[in-house]
């Protein structure tokens, strides 16, 4: 079971930007707590999608850098990048089946 | 979905009615499944301090809530995280049908609760999550040292907005009245916060932004008189409205939509109840909450017992071990 590594300011762009598959992040921070509740799910999903997605996380309290750069002003926000390029974003808590959509019309 | 599974209790709703409802439907020994669509908790889930709860001073509302919902699991409430389309009276029983299959049940407890109301003005829809929100605990430490507007009135207007003077540089509270609805004790915080101050008589008009909130446009409701102010966040605390539109015309409602019941949480319809946000004349507090959902399940406990005679799925799983 791959669980969903925490990625950084610093390597945002070898780990995401440049991965060769889909990267789906997970923007969230420790106090948020609809973003507990988002955690399991993508814990699941990065299960489901094993070898076709890469799924990280990305603390936005340690790393204002990138959350800045993607404009997040609300958490959870996730986001789907393909080839370095944002191809889909969930703003707020959704049940798995919508985060499935997101993720398969992104793929 | 082959198999169509049979409950004694479905609630519907995992705010702290349905998580009430579930902790005594289990220890009723009913076979209890409570079904929510979003995050356990509901309401409480984004309030950062719970302190008008009897018995616990102070609580992070989504540690009261995952601690309710321990509660009710550890005497064998199952809970599915699923969305429910449509509930129909059958053969004596109720079918629940949901987004990963359907379900019978002999009593079903409406629990789903209310949900925050939008403004319903240009450019609100547009910037969601790009600052407008209806969390401030969620979303204010995106604003740091920048202005916000708080809109409304109430409790959560100013618990929120009190909230985000932890991070905003100032945060006007827009409401269309000269005075707030908002309990005494919050008031006064508000009153003495120096971040906080007041547009009175006020409303908004317009969200204005490309890609970010960047203003807003605010109307006096007495003069007619339009300004627009320079803002990064716009959160919205205007009341909600209940979940009762799965419902379809099955139950009762009043005008607001609340599901009407009686002093048992019965409606007009056997086996099915209403507690809590989404019942009509409930006074929307935790604690009341709480209250409904008990009172619920002790009714659908009356109900089971009374027309049901032993013939429940509590008592076949107990007849036939689970393969």
């Amino acid at each position: 079971m791959a669980k969903p590594a925490e990625v950084t300011d610093n390597d945002w762009e070898t780990e995401v930007l440049k991965n060769d598959t889909p990267v789906f992040v997970d923007f969230w921070a420790p106090w948020c707590g609809p973003c507990r509740m988002v955690a399991p799910l993508v814990d699941e999903l990065s299960t489901e999608y094993d070898g076709k997605v890469k799924f990280v996380k990305l603390n936005t309290d340690d790393n204002t850098e990138t959350a800045a750069r993607y404009g997040i002003r609300s958490i959870p926000t996730m986001m789907v990048f393909k080839a370095g390029e944002p191809v889909g974003q969930i703003i707020g808590f959704r049940p798995k089946s919508n985060l499935k959509q997101a993720i398969d019309a992104a793929l | 979905m082959t198999d169509i599974r049979d409950y004694d209790i479905v609630i519907i709703g995992g705010g702290p009615a349905g998580l009430a409802a579930g902790l005594y439907g289990a220890r009723g020994r009913h076979k209890t499944l409570l079904i929510e669509k979003g995050v356990i908790g509901g309401q409480i889930a984004l309030t950062e301090m719970v302190e008008n709860y009897p018995g616990i001073p102070q609580v992070n509302g989504f540690d009261l809530a995952q601690t309710m919902l321990q509660q009710s699991e550890s005497y064998g409430m199952e809970t599915e995280y699923t969305e429910v389309h449509k509930i129909e009276q059958r053969d004596g029983k109720w079918l629940v049908t949901t987004d990963s299959g359907e379900i019978t049940t002999r009593a079903v407890i409406v629990t789903t609760g209310a949900e925050y109301n939008k403004l319903g003005v240009p450019g609100e829809e547009r910037l969601i999550g790009k600052g407008v929100s209806y969390c401030a605990t969620c979303d204010a430490a995106f604003f740091k040292e920048q202005a916000a507007i708080v809109v409304g009135g109430g409790d959560a207007a100013l618990d929120e907005g009190l909230f985000t003077t932890r991070y905003v540089s100032k945060a006007t509270v827009v409401h269309r009245r000269d005075a707030l609805r908002a309990s005494a004790i919050l008031q006064e915080r508000a009153f003495s916060n120096p971040k906080i101050d007041f547009a009175w008589n006020t409303v908004v008009t317009e969200i204005l932004g490309e890609d970010q909130v960047t203003g807003v446009r605010l109307k006096d409701v007495n003069t007619g008189e339009e300004r627009t102010m320079d803002v990064s966040a716009v959160f919205i605390f205007i009341g909600n409205h209940p979940n009762t539109d799965f419902l379809g015309d099955l139950v009762p409602v009043d005008g607001g939509r609340h599901a009407i019941a009686d002093d048992w949480m019965a409606t007009s319809l056997p086996g099915l109840f209403a507690a809590g946000d989404v019942r009509q004349n409930s006074a929307r507090q935790v604690a009341s909450s709480v209250g409904d959902g008990v009172t619920a399940a002790i009714a659908a406990d009356h109900y089971i017992t009374a027309n049901f005679h032993g013939d429940t799925a509590a008592a076949h799983a107990e007849a036939t071990p689970a393969a």
